[in-house]
């Protein structure tokens, strides 16, 4: 079973801020998307048992390399990159076409694994929007994969238990981080990472026109961007622990909370 | 200056990730209890990380040996405990990878890196400590094996080592002795009949890594577990101890690196006479000066590994120099953390005083600072 693994460089959380143009300033340090890292322990741990590459997808800037590195060290066989300065600035929308474009060139895999959301576009309509895109079965927030003889099969926490959805392959799958922790890189994978294959795409290898991406191409804008208004009355505890806990007794006991 | 090259700044940032999450939250308690942490025995070889300095050839991964200090700073940068175990690893090893047959190395060296076994390193006796070379503890040839008595003691990691490296005496005559020619290495496996451990000292510092007094009464050896010429025992643990001193600075540059980075944050937040105490320019200085000895032991260090592992006719003196000066350092550094840090320094309550502890054994083992400056000076002098 191949499964692709969409990955995502977003900025290291706690550091996103917006250039000028109000998109999401990606000149500073990049990390894995946190819930795709869950997709990913997902899919090395089924390839494990199963057999089948795990390969990744990701599409963004040159600092993307670096997470990409680290999903091939934490066990992924290889990757495709794609780049290019047309793509800076795409929607969602325009992201898809990237995708689904991406996707097709990389055929045939049985799975396509993707993130409930990431942290800094939030968007969380990419897996959705690719099934559509490419005609395949979608299963969402998946709390466990497991292959079939014919497809694959999740579970979906629902109000008393789970869901069981089954799905022929090939399909995409959408999963939460009830798939389970992702594992840290080990130093052999460390070391081995850098003689696996990392194939770097443009637009033009995927025979898509630049005026098909790219903020020319968004369907959507973003207009502003505000912080939300500071809250009043918020008490900051700076001090060590001891003096901060009687700090805390003292404000709660002033209320007449304890 | 050495720039750390891509996949070494990868390593020590998987590292770094792995000790702050995963050993950090346990060095409290592995100090407090003083029990040997097996879990993170567990968890280092999953990660590889024992591996790393073995050759890819017997299941190593054949690091360079900056990597492997990088990974021992970075652990001992939360836990100096936890990073002797690979520093533990590698020392009661490279006796064996320097002087053992490809045999030998076949049958020891894939559980050595896959840690399914722990290794030590044998010299030290109650009476001979910086005298090494005037240990007691005798090997007799008995046929085809050897028959070994005496003890050992502050030995690392003595009672958990599956494989203990050990010097024993095999020859008295006074011209022999004087050329350091009187001692053998042999590999004791655990389990050996006659080779036991009889008891674990109650140390200061790196209380979680046990220090084990070692005893042979009539253990039996067969010949194969000899490793080295009979006679090489003595070289083999010099050269050993080329690679392995820099180990020991490692450990002492993370320890270092950890109580400075307490000390940065502690003097950000507290506050007193209405600003961060960072802020005053005494506390300010003395940040400034433990940061910048901090670096300055790192980069001997790095400077130390490349000329040792180009083979430099000085190894010997560029292992001690770095030893010495990183240990020194860690001294001087978690004294002043501890400093900062007042009161609140001097209780469990911060990791400091244990940094405090830990860093005192840096300046003693694997040969004390006295005995580094000993070997540094002779080489000065030889080399005029």
């Amino acid at each position: 079973m191949n499964i692709v693994v969409l990955l995502k460089a977003v900025p290291v959380v706690g550091t996103e801020r917006l250039d000028s143009g109000l998109l999401t300033d990606r000149s500073v340090q990049l990390e894995a998307n946190g819930n795709d890292e869950y997709l990913l322990e997902k899919a090395l741990k089924l390839t494990e048992t199963h057999g089948g590459e795990t390969i990744i997808l990701t599409v963004g800037p040159a600092g993307s390399t670096e997470p990409i590195r680290k999903a091939l060290a934490m066990g992924a066989a290889r990757a495709v990159h794609v780049a290019d300065d047309a793509i800076r600035g795409s929607d969602m929308r325009a992201t898809l076409e990237v995708l689904a474009a991406a996707l097709r060139k990389m055929q045939p895999w049985d799975l396509v694994f993707a993130g409930a959301d990431t942290s800094d576009g939030q968007g969380g309509v990419l897996g959705a929007a690719l099934a559509v895109r490419l005609r395949l079965p979608y299963l969402s927030y998946a709390s466990e994969i497991e292959p079939t003889d014919a497809g694959v099969r999740i579970h979906r926490i629902n109000l008393t238990g789970y869901d069981i959805l089954e799905a022929p392959t090939p399909a995409v799958v959408m999963g939460t981080q009830l798939l389970g922790a992702p594992r840290y890189p080990s130093l052999r994978g460390i070391m081995q990472a850098r003689s696996k294959p990392v194939e770097a795409w443009s637009l033009a290898d995927l025979d898509l026109a630049p005026a098909a991406v790219g903020g020319g191409a968004a369907t959507t804008k973003t207009l502003d961007s505000a912080k939300p208004p500071e809250r009043a009355g918020a008490t900051f505890v700076r001090e060590a622990p001891d003096e901060a806990v009687a700090k805390v007794l003292e404000f709660l006991a002033g209320r007449r909370l304890i | 200056m050495t720039v750390l090259n891509e996949e070494q700044q990868a390593l020590r940032d998987a590292v770094r990730e792995l000790a702050d999450d995963k050993i950090a939250p346990r060095a409290a308690a592995i100090d407090q209890t003083g029990e040997f942490p097996w879990d993170v025995v567990e968890l280092l070889a999953r990660q590889d990380i024992l591996a790393l300095p073995f050759p890819q050839q017997y299941g190593g991964l054949g690091g360079d040996m900056i990597s492997t200090l990088l990974v021992i700073e970075e652990l001992s940068r939360v836990d100096a405990t936890c990073g002797l175990i690979p520093a533990v690893q590698e020392l009661g090893s490279l006796p064996l990878l320097h002087g053992g047959t490809d045999e030998q190395k076949q049958r020891w060296v894939p559980d050595l890196a896959a840690g399914k076994v722990l290794s030590a390193f044998a010299l030290t006796e109650a009476g001979a400590g910086s005298d090494a070379a005037n240990a007691r503890t005798k090997a007799t040839r008995d046929g085809d094996d050897w028959v070994i008595n005496g003890e050992k003691r502050f030995i690392s990691q003595g009672d958990v080592a599956g494989l203990v490296a050990v010097f024993a005496v095999t020859d008295t005559s006074p011209e022999v002795v004087k050329a350091h020619r009187h001692m053998t290495c042999f590999y004791l496996e655990k389990g050996t009949p006659g080779f036991t451990s009889p008891r674990v000292e109650h140390k200061m510092g790196i209380r979680g890594s046990t220090t084990a007094e070692l005893a042979f009464a009539d253990a039996r050896v067969p010949d194969a577990n000899r490793v080295g010429e009979i006679g090489d025992g003595w070289g083999l643990a010099m050269k050993t101890f080329e690679r392995s001193r820099p180990g020991i600075g490692a450990q002492a540059v993370g320890i270092a690196q950890g109580a400075t980075d307490v000390a940065t944050r502690y003097a950000s937040e507290r506050k007193q006479f209405g600003k961060p105490i960072g802020a005053h320019q005494m506390i300010g200085a003395m940040l400034a000066d433990m940061a910048t000895r901090t670096e300055a032991a790192r980069q001997l260090l790095w400077a130390a590994a490349e000329r040792i592992e180009a083979g430099d006719p000085h190894a010997a003196r560029w292992a001690s120099m770095c030893k010495l000066f990183a240990g020194d350092t860690a001294m001087a550094v978690t004294i002043d953390a501890v400093q900062i840090l007042g009161g609140y320094g001097y209780t469990t309550e911060y990791p400091v005083e244990r940094m405090m502890r830990d860093a005192k054994i840096t300046q003693l083992y694997e040969g004390t600072q006295q005995i580094q400056r000993l070997i540094i000076a002779r080489d000065l002098l030889a080399s005029l």
